[in-house]
């Protein structure tokens, strides 16, 4: 009862999100800038959401998460592209072959635990990137050239359905299997949970979301490149999940949203933009270390307002 | 107790959203200034008093010294105009934007200058894919976009044979570097029989190579032996053993400077004598550490410019550049300087800073005097320039020639 309460209510926040957001672009308040940077935000929130089920629910340590992202642009570029598909097939065939992608890495590495478990995705990563440099077919070095068709509704959609999906799984008899694992893998082994099997299908969940983000963004910026999805770009995704607090769904969006803004803000400052964004990530681990939400969601605050008055 | 704690957690959860909030703010107020600023200035561009040039460039990332390198060429060139008076009286402001190498970043850095600065033309990218990721924002909102240094010939034309009307450059283009090269070995160097030597992790070499043996094979002379390496490899001994046994006249190398180092050095280890060529992959200060000046005596390479050319212009450019920044340019310094003046000339001709006017007056440049040399823009948007051949004696690069297409 309460949770489908929570379900809805979220339904409806996203919709009236929505509602406003394509008044603005339908008034001309937003022009294609903040547009673009809207569609951005929506991609880092669900490469976030999506590595947050692995890191933060699940507690498997992966810095690959730019790989399934790659296999998500490619092939929908492909799609779109080379055998002509409109875009929602696209997205879909990148999301579950990149899912596929994830099912085969993740059987053999997650056995393994903890550095050895991020060395094997980070490996696996980069084995998809120069897989992608060698084939001439999708342009080899010079990348593929994508046309638009990316609009900001399709990015909200893909941001409400990972997010539901994701929230769901986590509250799910699956997702406590996950977060068991997180907690202590032998003893929810012993317990007669088959963390293997858990594992895996965290695994795939997440890499088919960063699929779906993949395509997404392999629709928005014109260009894919293999360089564009290397071991830097898994760093920036495990950012986002870090800083916004391992565990925490809604940490790991505000942190993609506060993030791409001061990016986006930092770009009139070319000197020292990448100072302050450095200065503004220690200053958030120094103050917040457990992240900006600590393993917290954003409803159990909206809970805690309504006893000490309606401030938050 | 559980008061404390709940005023513990109320404050901290002020201050993150406070901080989240202070950025938004931030960001949402600075825009508005800039937006309003050239709203009022700027207005309709016909009748605005500074012209904005943006310049969507590589400051940070994989590639910041090309993008800084452009930068400071463009910045002298800026600076020069606005003492001279400016471009039909009026200044030029210049709106640097950084890239982070990124193609996304590209996109959106020329998002920004086209909706938010409202500038009347950019200066593009650094790299071909970077400027790709900004060529479709330039024809939409139809803002003249020229590159620095992007040589891959799909920066103007994409693959169903359109051109993309409002992206320009002023570099030549990959396959001109192979021409060049062919017609420096048969006419200068009197080589028939040549071998090829390149990158095939590259599509740069491999354009390189390609375009180099079609034109050799047009000259009269025979490709005797033809080997790749891939990128990062350190040993190149077996295949260059191969190549000396088909005994070339002349070794054709495009590549970076790297794995040329090495190469050149591996191959003089081995006995070859005959001239090596590359192309602007070789300039690097690291091709002489790698190769040792030694090994470098009687190679060749094909550039965009040199300092050490004769020339009156050059050596005024060069003057005047040393006096700024207390450093000798490179062709990146010259590229990014010719590219404002590629720029200014074109506003100049057009009369006007309407996007359409300027877009016409470039892809009717002739014969425009600039510091890489002459130029006039072909249909593709490419210019008909010359191209210099530097020859490395004793690890210093020599002005051999310029080779005109």
């Amino acid at each position: 009862m309460k949770k489908s309460k929570a379900f809805w209510g979220f339904l409806v926040l996203a919709l009236v999100i929505y509602a406003v957001v394509q008044g603005m672009i339908s008034g001309g308040i937003l022009d294609l800038y903040y547009q673009n940077i809207l569609i951005q935000m929506c991609i880092n929130i669900m490469l976030a959401v999506s590595l947050h089920i692995v890191i933060g629910v699940t507690g498997q340590f992966s810095i690959g998460h730019a790989g399934f992202m790659a296999v998500g642009a490619y092939i929908s570029a492909i799609a779109t592209m080379k055998l002509g598909l409109s875009l929602p097939v696209a997205i879909i065939m990148g999301a579950v072959i990149s899912a596929l992608a994830g099912l085969l890495v993740g059987i053999p590495s997650l056995r393994l635990k903890g550095d050895y478990l991020a060395i094997a995705t980070l490996g696996f990563a980069e084995i998809i990137r120069i897989i992608f440099l060698n084939v001439d077919y999708v342009g080899g070095a010079a990348g593929m050239v994508v046309t638009n068709m990316t609009t900001w509704t399709y990015a909200f959609v893909g941001v409400v359905i990972t997010i539901l999906v994701i929230a769901n799984f986590t509250n799910s008899r699956h997702g406590r299997g996950c977060i068991s694992i997180r907690e202590d893998e032998i003893a929810s082994d012993a317990m007669g949970i088959n963390t293997t099997y858990y594992k895996v299908v965290a695994f795939t969940i997440g890499s088919f979301f960063a699929g779906v983000a993949g395509a997404i963004y392999a629709h928005n910026f014109f260009i894919i490149q293999p360089t564009t999805f290397n071991f830097l770009k898994s760093f920036d995704i495990l950012i986002y999940v870090v800083l916004g607090g391992l565990g925490s769904l809604s940490g790991a969006t505000i942190a993609a949203i506060f993030l791409t803004i001061v990016s986006a803000y930092l770009a009139n400052f070319p000197e020292t933009r990448m100072i302050i964004y450095s200065l503004v990530l220690i200053i958030v681990m120094l103050y917040r270390p457990t992240g900006l939400m600590g393993t917290k969601e954003i409803t159990s605050l909206f809970k805690f307002g309504k006893k000490g008055g309606s401030k938050v | 107790m559980t008061e404390k704690k709940s005023l513990k957690r109320f404050a901290s959860i002020f201050l993150a959203s406070s901080l989240i909030v202070g950025a938004l703010a931030a960001c949402s107020s600075s825009e508005e200034g800039t937006s309003t600023n050239s709203g009022s200035s700027t207005g309709g561009g016909e009748n605005s008093e500074v012209i904005k040039i943006g310049g969507n460039l590589e400051l940070s990332g994989a590639v910041a010294s090309y993008g800084s390198s452009i930068k400071q060429g463009a910045e002298l060139a800026i600076e020069e105009i606005n003492a001279a008076g400016g471009i039909d009286g009026k200044q030029v402001e210049f709106v640097p934007v950084d890239n982070k190498s990124e193609n996304s970043e590209a996109t959106n850095a020329a998002i920004k200058l086209a909706t938010q600065d409202k500038v009347t033309a950019m200066i593009a990218p650094a790299t071909s894919g970077n400027v790709i990721a900004t060529a479709q924002i330039a024809n939409q909102y139809k803002i003249p976009t020229v590159t620095a240094s992007g040589t891959a010939p799909n920066v103007t034309e994409n693959a169903d044979g359109t051109i993309n009307d409002f992206v320009f450059r002023t570099c030549f283009i990959d396959p001109f570097q192979g021409i060049v090269a062919a017609n420096f070995a048969t006419n200068e160097l009197g080589a028939k029989n040549v071998a090829i030597y390149a990158d095939n992790s590259s599509d740069y070499a491999k354009g390189l190579a390609a375009s180099f043996k079609q034109q050799i094979e047009e000259n009269g002379g025979t490709v005797v032996a033809e080997e790749a390496y891939v990128a990062k490899d350190t040993d190149f001994k077996s295949t260059l053993t191969r190549l000396k046994s088909a005994n070339p006249e002349f070794i054709f190398i495009p590549g970076y400077y790297e794995e040329v180092g090495l190469i050149v050095k591996q191959a003089r280890e081995l006995g070859i004598e005959a001239p090596l060529m590359g192309a602007d992959g070789w300039d690097s200060p690291t091709l002489v550490e790698l190769a040792g000046a030694e090994a470098l005596n009687n190679t060749f390479i094909t550039n965009h410019y040199s300092a050490q050319d004769p020339d009156e212009t050059i050596q005024g450019f060069v003057t005047a550049f040393e006096s700024k920044y207390s450093e000798s340019p490179n062709a990146f310094h010259a590229l990014g300087y010719d590219t404002v003046y590629f720029i200014k000339d074109a506003i100049e001709r057009a009369g006007s800073t309407d996007g359409e006017a300027i877009q016409k007056a470039l892809a009717e440049t002739k014969d425009l005097s600039l510091i890489t040399g002459t130029f006039s823009v072909d249909e593709k948007h490419n210019p008909v320039k010359s191209a210099t051949v530097l020859e490395y004696v004793d690890g210093n690069q020599q002005f051999n020639s310029k080779v005109n297409p």
